[in-house]
Formats: C-alpha cells, sequence, structure tokens
C-alpha cells in the first residue's frame, strides 16, 4: 500500500493531521479526501486496506453496523471486482482507494487501471432460487444492498464509486 | 485470519478467525475438501471469531454445502454474529443452511 502524492489529509485515518477531528462533525465542514493510497493487484491486500478503514469508522459516529457489514463487505466487493475482473491480478497494474468524507455521506472511489465489467448489466437477483446455489454472482448485489448508492464511471481510468450516507 | 479443524464425534468442526474473503476462500475450501476425500461427511462450520464475510466467502460455503450434499454428507453453520445473520438473510442463504445459534446445538442431533 503506497500513499498518493493526491493525498490531501489522513485525519480520519491517522488522527495526526492539524484539522480538529471535531470538524468532521460540523455541518459546514467541506468534503475531504481522507484517504488515497494504491494498492498491488493482490487479493491479498484487500483485508489490510479495508481493516485500516473500518478501525476509523467509529470516529465518524457511523452505525455499529455500517463499520462492521456495510462499509468492510461493500468496499471489500469493490476491491476484489477491480483487482480481478478490472486488472486482471496484473502485479504492474494498481488500484487506487479514494476515501472522501462530508457531513452527509462517506465516498469511496475505486478506481482500476482496467476496463471492468458493466454493471448495469448485472440484473440477475442471487437469492433466485435459479441462482441461489450458485457460487458466483453476489458481489455486485451485494454493494447494493449495503450501500446508498452504487455508481460505475469510464474514462481514462474505470471508477466504481460506493456512497454510504451519514 | 486462520481455520482450524477439529473433530467432535464424526464431524468435523471448523473455526473461521478473522474474515472469510476472497483471499482466503480457497485454503477453507481446500481443507474441506480434503478431509471429504479422506470420507469424512459431516461438517460444522463455526464463525464465533469471524469478522466479515464477502461474496467469494459466502460463495465457497455454497460450493463446498452441495460437493459435500453429493458425497452424501452434510454442512451446517452456527454462531453468526448479527451482521452475519443480516449477511445470509440479506442473500438468502440462511434458507439454504442449517444455522444454529451455537455450536453445542448444532452437534446435537447431527
Amino acid at each position: 500500500m503506497r500513499p498518493r502524492q493526491a493525498r490531501l489529509a489522513d485525519v480520519a485515518w491517522t488522527g495526526t493531521s492539524a484539522v480538529p477531528d471535531d470538524s468532521l462533525f460540523d455541518p459546514v465542514t467541506p468534503p475531504y479526501v481522507a484517504l488515497d493510497v494504491e494498492i498491488p493487484s493482490d487479493v491479498r491486500q484487500i483485508e489490510p486496506i479495508v481493516n485500516l478503514v473500518t478501525e476509523h469508522c467509529r470516529s465518524l459516529h457511523l452505525t455499529r453496523r455500517q463499520c462492521s457489514l456495510n462499509i468492510p463487505v461493500a468496499l471489500s466487493e469493490a476491491l476484489s471486482n477491480a483487482i480481478i475482473s478490472g486488472n486482471k491480478e496484473d502485479p504492474r497494474k494498481h488500484v487506487r482507494l479514494r476515501a472522501t468524507i462530508s457531513d452527509r455521506a462517506l465516498v469511496f472511489d475505486v478506481v482500476d487501471e482496467g476496463g471492468g465489467f458493466d454493471m448495469a448489466s448485472v440484473v440477475h437477483d442471487p437469492t433466485t432460487s435459479q441462482y441461489i446455489e450458485q457460487e458466483d454472482g453476489r458481489g455486485v448485489f451485494l454493494m447494493r444492498q449495503l450501500m446508498d448508492r452504487v455508481e460505475q464511471f469510464r474514462g481514462p481510468h474505470h471508477v466504481v464509486r460506493l456512497t454510504l450516507n451519514r | 485470519m486462520s481455520f482450524t479443524l477439529k473433530k467432535h464425534g464424526d464431524v468435523v468442526v471448523v473455526d473461521v478467525e478473522g474474515q472469510l474473503i476472497v483471499g482466503n476462500r480457497q485454503e477453507l475450501k481446500q481443507k474441506v475438501l480434503d478431509e471429504l476425500e479422506r470420507g469424512e461427511r459431516k461438517f460444522l462450520i463455526d464463525f464465533a471469531q469471524t469478522g466479515y464475510i464477502d461474496s467469494s466467502g459466502l460463495g465457497v460455503l455454497v460450493s463446498l454445502s452441495k460437493k459435500i450434499r453429493e458425497h452424501g454428507g452434510e454442512l451446517r453453520l452456527a454462531d453468526l454474529n448479527d451482521d452475519l445473520q443480516t449477511l445470509f438473510e440479506l442473500t438468502k442463504l440462511d434458507t439454504l443452511f442449517q444455522i444454529s445459534d451455537t455450536r453445542e446445538r448444532a452437534l446435537e442431533g447431527f
């Protein structure tokens, strides 16, 4: 895991920033980037970065469930898709995770160097009898269930944006 | 994160310590399949020490359950915390597995 130069602050994660923690709860606090890191395209890198994020969730006054279920599972899914489907586990490629915090929401941008797959095309319901005994096919479903919004952007890079309202 | 397998009578009990996710699911799968290959047929996975499970982890449980059933055996689950219970309900996998509150209850009548 390596910080990017674009990293603006890490107040929520390290507590070492000049920005007081109280500012996180100030209703006029503008959105700020709390974490901006790159990880190699290796699924073993998912757990440490997810742990880093979830360890500090409670300082943001999120619910216990948001910290122990919604964020870790949805973020794991997005990172996993970026590493496996996006970067095809190519060790020369990286996945970028950018977390932005405002008084209204947490926004996670997961950026890979590949094309990913079209999430809009994922319309099956893995809870139905047709799919429930299949090993795969629950990742996008879980992101949609556990986040308030899941978006996908294509440009120079492929971005999956997860938004969790506070 | 680690997986510990112990025998309780004729049941193989697997403790999942930490997460069950894309990075370690194959390890769990292989350990259980090895036991199946050795002739074991009753499996209980205990999640008392588990943090979270992602879709890959859930998929491995589904896959193992099918494989064990094909060999005439059964896979049961126990000790899901509230979040894991919610995860199983969201995915309706609570309808696919026999899930017990405790290891002891799961072992009863197995």
